[in-house]
């Protein structure tokens, strides 16, 4: 809040405005430049949600948006039904639409005017989402982690906020 | 061809250890990669190690000028890849140091002739006969980066402290084999423009970067006027960029010198801010 005043009163100087610059195109070359880590955090990330309600797998997508003040994780993940009640065949069209959950989790410590619901900080924890039902593990899981054998690091990854 | 006995005398095959082979790299043109390697290579050369500097830039060979050894060059290092002539008559001797050696890029040929392989063979050659294989590695990421890094075993980061640079330099660290151990020298600082918040400072970019710090060279007229001439101002005890390229040097053969604070010579208005009492 200080800051905020503080800013207010005095511009920041441009190795600030530097700084902040290096430290965002940094993540996001980071993220890009590891399609693994992405895929495998994608896959995670659907497996928690598959957990509550059943998702249309195929059109679920997953990016990261570089903002003006952060870097965002977009999650856009269609929904096909709640738990329990399992609808025979998949739709034939995709239904973005209806119900599509757009976490925009924040990997930023940089105080922002328009904080996002769920900040957190590099890791993606599990969304919080209502009451557990009973779990479903009808669909095959498609990828196991493929970060932990040691690859070739061409891409170094450095997620650090 | 009397500079040719000269070389024989001077850097005879040695059996073993070999040499150590440094690539200067930095990714983003234009940051001092050049200049970097002639004033290591003549500061580490004059502590009477052999030296062989190496330019990989093919096609834009900048090395030769920089060291003022354009008029000596004969051969390049396609001629010696590809066989046509012997690399002893193709290694340039220094015009003021007996130890340091040139093997210049070619300037008509194209990174894409150069085979890795050979070229990793060759590094290897060097190091049998050299204490420090300097490696001038061009600019980019592509052929020209990977026939620069294929022969070494570690290497030096050059970068400025612009956002540009530190974004290239982070590209490049992470494109680097985990076994080079890349340390970094922080080029054309302006202590005076970081003070007044204008300028990344060395611990800016050293948080991004996360390197083992080697030096830190102020941007001082010192390496304008000294390329201008093809002197190295590493050779020169009076120039201050000179100082900070022999410290380094000194750090990388292994003496515990700490990284002394960034300093550059006040301007004539600075001093006279100064006299008046005002902040430089």
């Amino acid at each position: 809040m200080l800051d905020f005043f503080k800013s207010l009163f005095r511009p920041q100087p441009s190795s600030a405005t530097a700084k902040e610059r290096l430290r965002l195109v940094l993540l996001s070359d980071h993220l890009s430049l590891a399609p693994d880590v992405i895929e495998s955090l994608k896959a995670d990330l659907l497996e928690v949600i598959r957990r509550y309600v059943v998702i249309d797998e195929q059109h679920a997508d997953v990016s990261f948006e570089h903002r003006e003040h952060e870097i965002a994780m977009l999650a856009s993940i269609p929904i096909v039904s709640v738990n329990g009640d399992r609808p025979a065949p998949p739709p034939p069209t995709p239904i973005r639409a209806p119900l599509p959950v757009t976490t925009a989790s924040t990997v930023t410590e940089a105080p922002t005017v328009t904080a996002p619901a769920v900040a957190v900080p590099v890791e993606p924890e599990p969304v919080q989402a209502g009451a557990p039902v009973a779990p479903v593990r009808t669909r095959r899981r498609r990828r196991r982690k493929r970060t932990a054998d040691g690859q070739p690091s061409l891409a170094q990854v450095q997620l650090q906020a | 061809m009397e500079v040719r006995e000269t070389e024989f005398a001077v850097a005879p095959p040695v059996p073993t250890p070999l040499g150590r082979a440094i690539v200067v790299t930095s990714g983003k043109g234009g940051v001092g990669k050049t200049t970097t390697t002639a004033n290591l290579g003549a500061a580490l050369a004059a502590r009477g190690s052999r030296v062989a500097l190496v330019d990989a830039d093919v096609g834009l060979r900048n090395l030769d000028l920089v060291l003022g050894l354009e008029a000596r060059v004969k051969h390049h290092l396609l001629d010696v890849l590809e066989e046509k002539i012997a690399l002893d008559d193709a290694l340039v001797r220094d015009k003021r140091s007996e130890t340091l050696f040139l093997l210049a890029a070619a300037q008509t040929r194209e990174k894409e002739d150069v085979d890795p392989e050979k070229m990793r063979t060759l590094v290897e050659q060097l190091r049998e006969r050299f204490d420090y294989v300097l490696i001038d590695c061009p600019a980019g990421i592509e052929q020209g980066f990977r026939n620069a890094v294929i022969g070494a075993q570690e290497a030096i980061i050059v970068c400025t402290p612009e956002v540009s640079a530190v974004r290239d330099a982070d590209r490049v660290v992470g494109l680097l084999p985990n076994t080079f151990r890349p340390q970094l020298i922080v080029n054309r600082l302006r202590p005076q423009l970081v003070k007044k918040g204008k300028m990344l400072s060395v611990e800016d970019v050293n948080a991004i970067l996360r390197l083992p710090l080697l030096g830190v060279i102020a941007d001082e007229p010192d390496i304008i006027i000294a390329t201008n001439k093809g002197e190295p101002p590493a050779l020169d005890p009076a120039s201050l960029v000179g100082g900070s390229y022999r410290t380094i040097a000194a750090k990388i053969a292994g003496e515990d010198v700490a990284v002394p604070e960034p300093r550059e010579k006040p301007s004539f208005f600075g001093s006279l801010g100064i006299l008046f009492g005002g902040r430089a």
